[in-house]
């Protein structure tokens, strides 16, 4: 009878009983929770803003900012409005943080690899390199590069001139500047078209080396091709780019391209720091190949740089992509010491200087939250999506 | 720095998380913790700064010390919170701090939408250039072209703006956050002109590695009153910390100092007799002792003192009354009366 089939196969547990259900009650509990502190929260800041005669609200982003900054990718000026602040704020801090992620990762990959080299003295500075700048706190480097090393070139009055074109001093770097007449456009063109023929040639090799073994040397061809047309192109349509080149006035150079000291002081501080981390990641992942993976290239007859390359790199990747994803963050994160220095990036201009001149500490703040949080989950969502793209493909 | 964008952050939070209920009782709590937490500058000579064992001396730090002398009866009984330009208003409005005294410009922005009241002016200010003797510049009007060392977050910052635009000329903004920060960028020559507050030139002028070797444009390019602040909404504490800047600008006014208060006292003069507490209850109406004053000038000095002290021309940043002299002497120093 039923009851008899009790003991032997149980039915559904009572809902208290079940942990399913339970641990839904608790996560809605949970997220009450939550909700209601936050809610909490966001009421009574607005009531004791409103109570103290705060004036609230994202208008303030359409009043004129009516300050200097040094620095800006799009064009501003002190007319334009707080919008346009922290859109500058904004590509300062991508572009400082965007250029240290690449040469932090260029340099930390040589110095990962020179630490694990068969080379006595190339492995010990590696390691020299890495302990000495990674135990010295940011702060200090970004110090040290901006005041000590930076701050030390002659004035402008003795910039050290190249070629009569160029100019170094504390004021920064200051090259000519390209200006593109007519027939620039062909230049141009040029080179997309050897941009797609090189991917096209690197495609083909890769095939044909897939299927009959032999290598071309796709990688020089393509780099001439690059290289070569447009050069060629130049001198055909008559040199059509002329350079404005900088002259002093009675207080600095006018015209070219300036490259501010500041800029300059927290690219290297950050790409020195962050390299050091990039390197010890990079040398546990190689570590982490089994060392029979190289010995069998090797005896292959596969050249070590070969081994490196297509054999180990690939596998320790695996271990090197997570932990690299979060230096990058840090990267980032670490950029807002800019504010040190004086760099122009988004806390400082934003955060600092139209915070301040506003007052509006609650939406600024939020804004400025809002925008590391973005930068950092698309890095990592980035990441993540390479990460996939090179898993090992077990067959 | 990092510091700076903790503090603020965690203002920010403060602000988000502050009940509702601690509205007007400034004066309750400051006497209930037995001491004031004021806001001053980080460290800037003259105004407010801290000596090698943490004693911290200027004229806005005195301002701070009368405040305490009078509600607490003792001038030391202060907390001082250093603070960047950029936090200070944060560090108010969040009630991390019971007064500013930090070389503030008193504006129309900051007193109607910030939430906050400038109580008086403990200094009138100017904005103007310091520049190296060796550019051969004697004009700000030369200035066309010119790397700007500034302070990130003020007035300074607005009006350096406003200057060259209005006489068509370029500039490069050099934004520090801190004012030794940006005295070191103009030390360092990364700029041609440190600009800021006249009085704060004369200070940072005196910490560069040759003083003599710049000297201040006469260019005066804007008004800049400075003075404490408070929380708007708490009309006690507001009159209390008004209420004892002048009576230190009366004092002086009357030649009450800190070494004749006593014989002060006795004096016939109706006007001494109420601001001492004699005859009146000025302390009483304003929620303090009648004698808060005779604390106030014992302890601290009348206006004319604490500007010699900290700022005259005995100091090293040798600066005249000018303006700051009472209008008795042609300044433009005037108090409302006791009474």
């Amino acid at each position: 009878m039923s009851s008899d089939q009790g003991p032997l196969r149980p039915g559904n547990p009572k809902p208290w009983n079940d942990p399913r259900v339970r641990s839904l009650v608790f996560q809605i509990i949970a997220m009450a929770a939550v909700a209601w502190v936050g809610y909490t929260l966001f009421q009574n800041t607005i009531t004791n803003m409103e109570s103290r005669g705060i004036k609230t609200g994202f208008g303030f982003l359409n009043e004129t900012a009516g300050f200097g900054i040094i620095m800006s990718l799009i064009e501003y000026n002190e007319t334009m409005t707080y919008s346009r602040t922290f859109l500058v704020g904004l590509t300062n801090t991508l572009l400082v943080s965007g250029l240290g992620i690449l040469f932090a990762t260029i340099v930390g990959f040589i110095v990962g690899i020179a630490r694990l080299s068969t080379n006595w003295l190339v492995a010990k500075l590696a390691l020299a390199y890495i302990e000495i700048f990674r135990n010295v706190p940011l702060l200090l480097q970004i110090f040290f590069w901006y005041f000590a090393v930076l701050g030390n070139l002659p004035g402008p009055r003795q910039a050290t001139e190249v070629a009569g074109v160029a100019f170094l001093s504390n004021r920064g770097i200051i090259i000519p500047k390209p200006v593109f007449e007519s027939g620039a456009g062909w230049m141009g063109m040029t080179l997309v078209i050897a941009l797609i023929v090189s991917t096209t040639l690197v495609i083909w090799a890769r095939r044909r080396q897939a299927a009959t073994g032999r290598i071309f040397p796709a990688f020089p061809v393509s780099l001439a091709l690059i290289l070569g047309l447009p050069t060629l192109v130049y001198f055909l349509t008559g040199q059509p780019i002329g350079w404005d080149i900088p002259t002093f006035g009675t207080f600095r150079f006018t015209g070219g391209i300036t490259a501010i000291p500041e800029l300059g002081a927290l690219l290297v501080a950050l790409t020195i720091y962050t390299a050091t981390f990039i390197a010890e990641i990079v040398r546990s992942g190689i570590t982490s190949v089994s060392s029979g993976q190289t010995e069998a290239a090797l005896a292959l007859g596969l050249p070590p740089r070969r081994v490196l390359r297509l054999v180990v790199v690939p596998q320790a990747l695996r271990v090197i992509i997570p932990p690299l994803t979060s230096q990058y963050l840090n990267l980032t994160k670490n950029s807002s010491l800019a504010v040190a220095i004086g760099y122009p990036d988004l806390v400082n201009v934003f955060m600092g200087t139209s915070l301040n001149q506003t007052g509006q500490a609650v939406e600024i703040v939020a804004m400025t939250m809002a925008v590391y949080l973005t930068i950092s989950l698309s890095i990592s969502l980035l990441m993540n999506i390479y990460n996939r793209a090179v898993a090992l493909e077990e067959r | 720095m990092k510091k700076t964008i903790m503090t603020m952050g965690l203002a920010a939070t403060g602000l988000l998380a502050f009940a509702g209920s601690a509205q007007a009782a400034t004066l309750e709590e400051v006497r209930d913790a037995g001491e004031m937490r004021c806001g001053v500058s980080n460290g800037l000579p003259g105004f407010s700064q801290p000596d090698s064992s943490g004693n911290w001396s200027g004229i806005d730090v005195d301002t701070c010390r009368a405040v305490a002398a009078a509600v607490l009866g003792d001038a030391d009984a202060v907390e001082f919170i250093p603070l960047t330009a950029a936090e200070r208003f944060t560090a108010l409005q969040s009630g991390e701090i019971d007064m500013l005294s930090r070389n503030t410009t008193w504006t129309t922005t900051r007193d109607a939408s910030l939430g906050l009241n400038f109580t008086g002016t403990n200094y009138y200010d100017g904005q103007g250039f310091l520049i190296k003797t060796a550019l051969g510049v004697d004009s700000a009007y030369d200035l066309d072209g010119a790397a700007v060392c500034t302070q990130a977050g003020t007035t300074t910052e607005l009006n350096l703006a406003d200057f060259f635009r209005a006489n068509d000329m370029e500039y490069d903004a050099i934004v520090f956050d801190t004012s030794e920060a940006s005295a070191q960028g103009f030390d360092n020559n990364r700029c041609d002109v440190l600009t800021s507050d006249t009085s704060q030139l004369a200070a940072l002028k005196t910490q560069l590695s040759d003083p003599e070797s710049a000297e201040i444009l006469p260019e005066i390019i804007s008004k800049e009153p400075l003075g404490p602040v408070v929380r708007q909404g708490d009309d006690e504490w507001f009159n209390v910390v008004k209420w004892v800047l002048f009576g230190q600008i009366n004092a002086e006014e009357y030649g009450i100092t800190a070494d004749n208060v006593d014989e002060m006292m006795d004096s016939d003069n109706p006007s001494v007799q109420r601001i001492l507490g004699e005859s009146s209850n000025m302390g009483e109406i304003l929620g303090l002792d009648d004698d808060f004053m005779v604390e106030v000038i014992t302890q601290v000095g009348n206006y004319g003192e604490m500007f010699e002290r900290n700022v005259g021309p005995d100091t090293p940043l040798g600066l005249n009354r000018g303006n700051n002299e009472l209008w008795t002497e042609g300044g433009i120093l005037y108090a409302p009366p006791f009474r």
